[in-house]
């Protein structure tokens, strides 16, 4: 077949996309052409209505292996998995920015437009084991969150986490494609699967160029991943962004950067585990480490999340240690327990802010338990989940990262891990404390009682406990998305 | 053709220029002249990409590098926006001016 004709029967494949890349288009002109509060509910609901049509395509895809477009893209398990986890984000956000976004007077058409073109990019970035591809995916979410994160555009910390997000991410982004240029100089190939069947009739190999070259990977994407000790970037721009764009980044990119990690790194790099994996064995030791102690001494519960969203990465961090292709599973899973918990644990943040105001200290949490019981109750159940308290699914989800861990006889990883959740559990239960045994402190701020926090947290908790209590089923979807690297 | 001229001067000419943007990234203060370095960074993974392209024999280094301009050009754009939008609210660029979030 003549390699320069697609195929327009390839199209059907990429639904999810189009369909996300049509409607944030639709998006932005009724951005362009309307006006006000009606505009903005209109744009919402369109945003949450189109994302559902994507999941029910993406959901379609489930089962498909094959590569579309001359190898360039790739239809598979792993990154349909990540794809619907990544919409699922989507609707949680959308929903929570109907009244967010509302209320703070950014939810115009392309607030919505760039939510669905952030979450394009991390669909391209997952399915894909091409580098441009991987690539050309990476910069698209970038870019929209870079914006995204600086659209509070009277608010001086909205505009500072944006360019600080800005000049790092770009800074990170010439590293990564720094790795993948050494990468191709030594070996002349840039897809992962080329590789890896290279690696295979080449043992041993191993020119400096390479090596360096997978040096830069990792630190590539130890930036987007927020891994120590490149993870300066994280408090300063989870505590700056709009809030619903903090849950956003928190749980989207990090699960997209880990998709794209694991993709590489599983599928051609294994030949070289005894290498990298004790750089990894390093990062993800202070990785935890430092989110977790640094999260100790936090007296803003937003500061205070991203901290842990460093240590949740080292948790993660710590069973892809191990190498082992099989109990992958282990670190899907804990992305998706992980995504729901936070957007929990922020969209009660959200309920909590005052208009115009991202500062969110723990003294407005306190007495919570009495001013209202229900917010106090959710965020209760996502601090335990984030604690790694059963029945909830986060902890399954250390459980398995854990064991993976033993299991691959990384004993010290394993213990460090322990230790690491026994100090996170401190943090999370100061902010339990002020809810129910502290007095509200001062004038307490109003709480917003809106029906669309209701709902996701209500949601997230439904998710969580379902994913905690029959950890099978979700375990088994993650082994059948991994069973690519086989 | 690139003739007479070893491979390995372009690798070198190649990390030169990339460390000496990375280095003006963490010394600079001002956010214009930082994303200058950030650029220059790209184009020594250009410069890599091209050489690596072009003693190899294959094309996809050279398709690697337009992705890459384009990608820099839009990442431009945005930059640009960014840079405009703090300048309005504080009158400067310049990055140790920016200290609201910290701890």
């Amino acid at each position: 077949m003549d390699a320069s004709i697609i195929p327009a029967c390839e199209f059907r494949w990429i639904m999810p996309e189009i369909m996300l890349t049509g409607w944030a288009l639709l998006l932005l002109i009724i951005g362009g052409v309307t006006k006000g509060p009606v505009a903005s509910k209109t744009s919402g609901v369109l945003c949450v209505i189109g994302s559902i049509f994507a999941l029910y395509f993406t959901l379609n895809l489930w089962g498909t292996n094959l590569d579309v477009f001359n190898q360039l893209y790739t239809i598979d398990n792993y990154g349909t998995f990540f794809k619907a986890l990544f919409l699922c984000i989507l609707i949680l956000v959308s929903i929570v920015s109907l009244r967010y976004a509302d209320r703070e007077g950014i939810g115009s058409g392309e607030y919505y437009a760039l939510l669905m073109f952030g979450v394009l990019g991390m669909m391209v970035m997952t399915s894909s084991h091409h580098f441009i591809t991987i690539f050309i995916g990476l910069e698209v979410m970038s870019l929209s969150i870079y914006v995204l994160c600086g659209l509070l555009r009277g608010n001086a910390t909205s505009v500072e986490a944006s360019l600080k997000y800005f000049l790092l991410g770009a800074f990170a982004t010439a590293f990564l494609l720094y790795g993948m240029a050494m990468i191709y100089g030594s070996t002349g190939i840039l897809d992962v699967v080329e590789l890896k069947k290279y690696f295979l009739l080449k043992q041993p190999f191993s020119a400096t160029m390479f090596v360096i070259g997978l040096g830069f990977l990792i630190v590539g994407f130890g930036f987007k991943i927020a891994s120590v000790p490149f993870h300066m970037w994280t408090p300063d721009v989870y505590q700056g962004a709009p809030t619903s764009i903090t849950a956003y980044m928190a749980t989207g990119v990090k699960a997209a950067a880990f998709g794209a990690l694991i993709r590489v790194f599983f599928t051609a790099f294994i030949p070289f585990q005894f290498g990298w994996s004790e750089i990894i064995w390093v990062l993800a030791v202070l990785t935890m480490c430092v989110g977790n102690i640094t999260a100790l001494v936090q007296h803003d519960v937003k500061r205070m999340l991203a901290y842990s969203s460093i240590a949740h990465a080292g948790y993660i961090l710590v069973a892809f240690v191990t190498a082992d292709r099989a109990l992958a599973s282990s670190m899907l899973y804990y992305l998706m327990a992980y995504s729901f918990m936070n957007i929990g644990a922020f969209t009660v943040v959200i309920a909590l802010e005052k208009k115009g105001d991202n500062n969110s200290e723990i003294d407005g949490f306190a007495g919570l338990g009495v001013r209202h019981p229900f917010y106090a109750l959710c965020m209760s159940i996502f601090l335990l989940s984030l604690a790694g308290v059963p029945p909830l699914a986060g902890f399954m989800g250390k459980f398995y990262v854990f064991s993976t861990a033993v299991k691959a006889e990384y004993y010290w990883l394993a213990v460090i891990g322990f230790l690491n959740s026994a100090v996170a559990a401190y943090y999370y239960l100061r902010v339990m404390m002020y809810m129910y045994f502290k007095e509200t402190i001062g004038e307490p701020g109003t709480v917003d009682r809106a029906p669309q926090y209701g709902l996701v947290m209500i949601i997230c908790i439904w998710a969580l406990l379902h994913m905690g209590i029959f950890p099978k089923t979700f375990l088994t979807i993650a082994q059948k998305a991994v069973g690519i690297f086989g | 053709m690139l003739p007479e001229i070893p491979q390995s001067l372009y690798y070198l000419l190649s990390a030169v220029l990339f460390t000496v943007g990375a280095v003006g990234v963490i010394t600079r203060r001002n956010a214009i002249v930082i994303f200058m370095c950030i650029e220059l960074m790209l184009n020594a993974v250009n410069l890599s990409f091209i050489t690596s392209g072009n003693f190899l024999n294959s094309l996809d280094g050279t398709i690697f590098v337009i992705f890459i301009m384009a990608v820099a050009a839009a990442e431009a754009a945005v930059g640009l926006g960014i840079f405009v939008l703090i300048f309005r609210l504080k009158g400067t660029v310049h990055v140790d001016e920016f200290n609201l979030l910290k701890g």
